[in-house]
């Protein structure tokens, strides 16, 4: 590595003048993407800011809407009971980050500013209609979650700007979501395939609104529009479900590479999408589904 | 360049001058002289650099030694009291979850973490505790069967 001054903030306005134009300076909040990435040659920046100093960042309010602030690490959330019980997706998919380490350094901000099109809370964000609050100099600006990733690993924030929140909207009544990642092993894996679903219920139990997301299946986190009209209008029966399957693998815009191929991926897509569907209905119904909602591997495995 | 700062190891301070970049488990062994935390792949991956900060399994090898300024960090050798082994190390060795031994600082921190924060945890919820740990050795029915003997043995 090289030559590299370090600061740490107390405060978001310290990062932020430590930060300047960002040209030459990252923030590091747990440093599990920003650090290993520089042990694979990306460089660390003439300056480092660590944020983990910040406490008015740590913050998680699950009343009304969900706010959680960027430091907030994914054992903090994939622990708390609003989470869990109200924004559910979020819970599977901090649940499944990494390790027990990772989770404990790992933060929501930091993951969504890493932009990983793998990445685990996307696609619970962008279904759940989130967003995330960006403070500069100048000022703070609201950004939906859509458009704030526009590659792989790339935003549309500025520089100089440091994410200070995401906010994910209250649910309305019979709403349930579900994240599900196709993975080889329980810990230290990263998404082959991952899907997000998002359903609200009538009071018949009819889907009146549903939002599908799928991970690791295009250079950002995208929405499969053929799977949620697949889905809307009906009781989330079988014959709904499997067009959810068709058309979340139609969707997909998978590449191949080491840990799969673009056949499997796009076959794998519509398999996942139509658990995270399934998953999402049961819990908008009030049925009980265990988080992480992936099958574990580890039952009877283990013994 | 240099930064002066003081790292809290196993309750010492250890005054130290780091680069910005030194990773916590250089600063550790080389500035420091505990040699017991391992360094593995230097990649996040198998958790032999595991160390606590403030009581939570952080991998060393990719925390930046300058942010842990401020943190109490807990190394392998800060479990046992003097020559006297904690329970779970004793376990470690009474069901041979020990081979090479490489692996084994940071089975223990995971572990010891792990029973911090739950006394009497299930044998699925060790194996999840330690999924961040890989042993090339052992396969890891002895080091979980060590871990429950010592849940046991406090519960
Ligand atoms: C072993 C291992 C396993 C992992 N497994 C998973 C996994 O299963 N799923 C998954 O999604 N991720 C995984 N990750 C990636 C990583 O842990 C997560 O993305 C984590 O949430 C990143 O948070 P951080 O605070 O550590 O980020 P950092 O590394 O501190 O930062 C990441 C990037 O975001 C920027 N940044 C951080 N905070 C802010 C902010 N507040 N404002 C502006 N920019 C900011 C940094 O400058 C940097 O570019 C894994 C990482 C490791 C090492
Ligand atoms: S050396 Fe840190 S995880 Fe392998
Ligand atoms: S005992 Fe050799 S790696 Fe675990």
């Amino acid at each position: 590595m090289g030559d590299v001054a370090f600061h740490t903030a107390t405060t978001v306005d310290e990062a932020l003048a430590l930060l300047g134009d960002g040209s030459d300076a990252r923030v590091v909040a747990g440093g599990s993407d920003l650090i290993v990435q520089a042990r694979h040659g990306k460089s660390l920046p003439g300056t480092v800011i660590a944020i983990h100093r910040v406490d008015a960042l740590r913050t998680l309010t699950s009343s009304g809407d969900l706010v959680v602030g960027a430091l907030t690490s994914h054992a903090t959330l994939c622990a708390d009971a609003g989470v869990r019980s109200n924004w559910t997706a979020i819970a599977d998919a901090s649940a499944l980050v990494g390790s027990h380490a990772t989770r404990n350094v790992g933060t929501l901000g930091g993951n969504v500013m890493n932009a990983s099109p793998a990445m685990e809370t996307g696609g619970p964000l962008i279904v759940l209609g989130a967003s995330v609050t960006l403070r500069s100099a100048a000022g703070d600006r609201e950004v939906a979650i859509e458009e704030l990733w526009t590659g792989p690993g790339k935003t549309s924030a500025n520089p100089g700007e440091i994410c200070v929140a995401v906010t994910v909207p209250a649910q309305p009544a019979h709403t349930g979501s579900a994240y599900v990642r196709l993975e080889y092993r329980r810990a230290m894996e990263i998404a082959i395939v991952g899907a997000s679903a998002c359903v609200t219920l009538d009071d018949a139990g009819n889907v009146t609104a549903a939002k599908v997301a799928l991970t690791a299946l295009a250079p950002t986190i995208i929405r499969s529009p053929a799977a949620e009209a697949a889905i809307i209008g009906t009781d989330g029966n079988d014959e709904a479900l499997a067009a959810v399957t068709a058309g979340a693998s139609a969707d997909a815009k998978p590449i191949s590479d080491l840990r799969a191929n673009e056949d499997y991926r796009r076959a794998m897509a519509g398999v996942i999408a139509k658990r995270a569907v399934a998953v999402a209905a049961q819990r908008a119904r009030g049925e009980e589904f265990p988080i992480p909602a992936t099958p574990v591997f580890m039952k009877g495995s283990g013994q | 360049m240099k930064h002066a700062a003081t790292l809290t190891v196993n309750g010492m301070a250890y005054p130290v001058e780091l680069e910005g970049d030194t990773t916590l488990v250089r600063a550790i062994r080389d500035d420091i002289g505990l040699t017991g935390t391992k360094e593995g792949c230097d990649d996040c991956e198998c958790g032999a650099c595991m160390v606590m900060i403030d009581g939570r399994p952080v991998n060393s090898c990719t925390y930046l030694a300058l942010q842990a300024v401020g943190s109490d960090v807990t190394t392998v050798e800060g479990l046992a009291d003097g020559e006297t082994l904690s329970n779970l190390q004793s376990a470690f060795l009474d069901q041979g979850g020990v081979q090479c031994g490489f692996c084994t600082p940071g089975m223990l921190v995971s572990a010891h973490a792990l029973l911090r924060e739950n006394a009497d945890p299930t044998e699925e919820e060790v194996r999840l505790a330690l999924g961040g740990n890989l042993c090339r050795c052992t396969g890891y029915t002895k080091i979980a069967s060590a871990v429950m003997q010592a849940a046991k043995a406090s519960v």
